[in-house]
């Protein structure tokens, strides 16, 4: 539930949004929360928007920690762990 | 059983064994035993996956605390989601909640029966869903500890710069400091150390938890989630212990900042104040909640739609409760694996993939040894 996930800050959008990459997808995250945010840094990702920094050493670390676990799911289970939802495409019904 | 093999680092797992060993025998000289508990969702899982109190010495017991903010949160949230469900409000909300009871049914059950249910990552969703569909109102159901707080206020911030009228929280909002207080506290437990949760920590600071260090003498190390970073954890407590002085030992300062998320405390400080809520099986806990504050009612699902939250029906079987305070360990449940399972859940913490019954389930079911 508190689960928080690095990505690398590759661009910025406007109202203190910005792009983030990770496995080379690309995810819109709200920057609010983090003070002078700059390209290229890592942040750590919960509930779509950055709640720390986080160094590259620490961010490399975190990662391996999640395929490792991502991986041993897969092999107990079958299914896939996706680290971050799909962007949302809210659905018109009714 | 164990997993030393599943630990990237082997030698280094080895390694921590002695060294505890060592320690523990050591603690156990003094006469002492030790119980320490941990607070996070993910470091249960990682205890439970990589069977991490194999690696304890016999004086020392880790409980595992109320560290999921989905299997604390009483039922009667959700009888208030589904309600509003049935009225026709679009309810949208984290996708670990879908399938936890209510009083009577689940969010899962109102979705199949026609209510519309979004479960989501971001709260963001809400936003857009209220942008979306302007003549439906949407209700948050706002679950969480500090770390997911932030987040859902900045999200209720752009809203309301953005002066969308059709949406609301529904707040269930829950504070980790005040509940490690009322554990303290109680007399059937004995706590003499906590693992403190990573990720609320990086937004409210490690020096949060001095109290329990200063005041009751209860040692506290803030840890990350590598299997070896919590073997390093109980380590530093159990050293707490030896030297016979408590502190905040914050191991996870590549992260975790001494003062915390200041950003993240101010947005929360503006638009939230504490409460006396209902904990999942623990009762109300006084000032251990944070509920809107009055100039934002215009936000709050329950004075907007006029409900209030009453606590749910628990089902008088479901042992959650003393799992929560780690008086129990899930096996202990008579419903646990018979009755309760992932697939048919009657608890919240055998849903919710941190919870300590569905933890214990999928990676080491029937193997107590403490």
């Amino acid at each position: 539930m508190c689960l928080a996930v690095p990505m690398q800050l590759v661009a910025m959008g406007a109202d203190e949004t910005g792009t983030v990459e990770l496995d080379g997808i690309q995810h819109t995250i709200g920057l609010m929360l983090i003070e002078e945010p700059k390209i290229g840094e890592y942040l750590l990702i919960h509930a779509g928007y950055a709640i720390e920094r986080l160094d590259c050493a620490e961010a490399e670390a975190r990662l391996a920690l999640f395929r490792t676990l991502a991986a041993i799911h897969r092999q107990e289970t079958g299914q896939e762990v996706l680290l971050v939802a799909a962007p949302l495409r809210p659905e018109t019904r009714r | 059983m164990n997993y030393i093999d599943g630990f990237r680092n082997q030698d280094a797992a080895a390694r921590y064994r002695v060294t505890l060993a060592q320690l523990g025998q050591e603690w156990a000289d003094q006469g002492g035993r030790a119980c320490f508990m941990e607070v996070c969702g993910s470091h249960t899982m990682a205890i439970a996956r990589f069977a991490i109190r194999d690696f304890l010495p016999p004086s020392v017991t880790l409980v595992s605390g109320p560290g999921c903010p989905v299997c604390v949160t009483d039922p009667g949230y959700i009888d208030a989601a589904i309600e509003l469900a049935m009225q026709g409000k679009i309810i949208v909300t984290f996708g670990d909640m879908m399938r936890v009871p209510g009083s009577r049914s689940t969010l899962a059950k109102s979705r199949a029966a026609g209510g519309w249910i979004e479960s989501c990552y971001s709260p963001v969703t809400a936003l857009e869903l209220a942008r979306a569909h302007p003549d439906r109102e949407i209700v948050f159901l706002a679950i969480g500890f500090e770390t997911t707080m932030a987040p859902v206020l900045a999200m209720l911030d752009t809203a309301r710069r953005a002066a969308i009228p059709n949406l609301t929280l529904l707040t269930a909002f829950k504070l980790v400091p005040p509940v490690l207080a009322a554990l303290i506290a109680d007399p059937e437990l004995k706590i003499d150390g906590f693992l403190c949760p990573a990720h609320v920590s990086a937004v409210i600071g490690a020096h949060a938890y001095r109290p329990f260090a200063d005041t009751h003498g209860v040692a506290c190390v803030v840890a990350g989630f590598e299997p070896l970073d919590i073997l390093h954890g109980v380590e530093g407590l159990l050293r707490q212990k030896i030297a016979g002085h408590a502190t905040v030992d914050n191991q996870y300062s590549r992260v975790v900042r001494p003062e915390g998320n200041r950003i993240a405390q101010r947005l929360v400080d503006h638009y939230l104040m504490p409460a006396d809520v209902s904990w999942r099986g623990l009762g109300v806990i006084p000032a251990s909640g944070l509920v809107l504050r009055p100039e934002f009612a215009r936000f709050d699902a329950e004075s907007r739609h006029g409900l209030t939250v009453q606590p749910g029906r628990l089902n008088p079987h479901c042992l959650c409760g003393e799992v929560l305070k780690g008086k129990i360990r899930p096996v202990h449940c008579s419903l646990f694996g018979v009755a309760c399972h992932p697939e048919h859940p009657l608890g919240p913490c055998m849903v919710s993939s941190e919870g300590s019954c569905g933890a214990e389930y999928r990676f080491a079911s029937g193997g107590v040894t403490r």
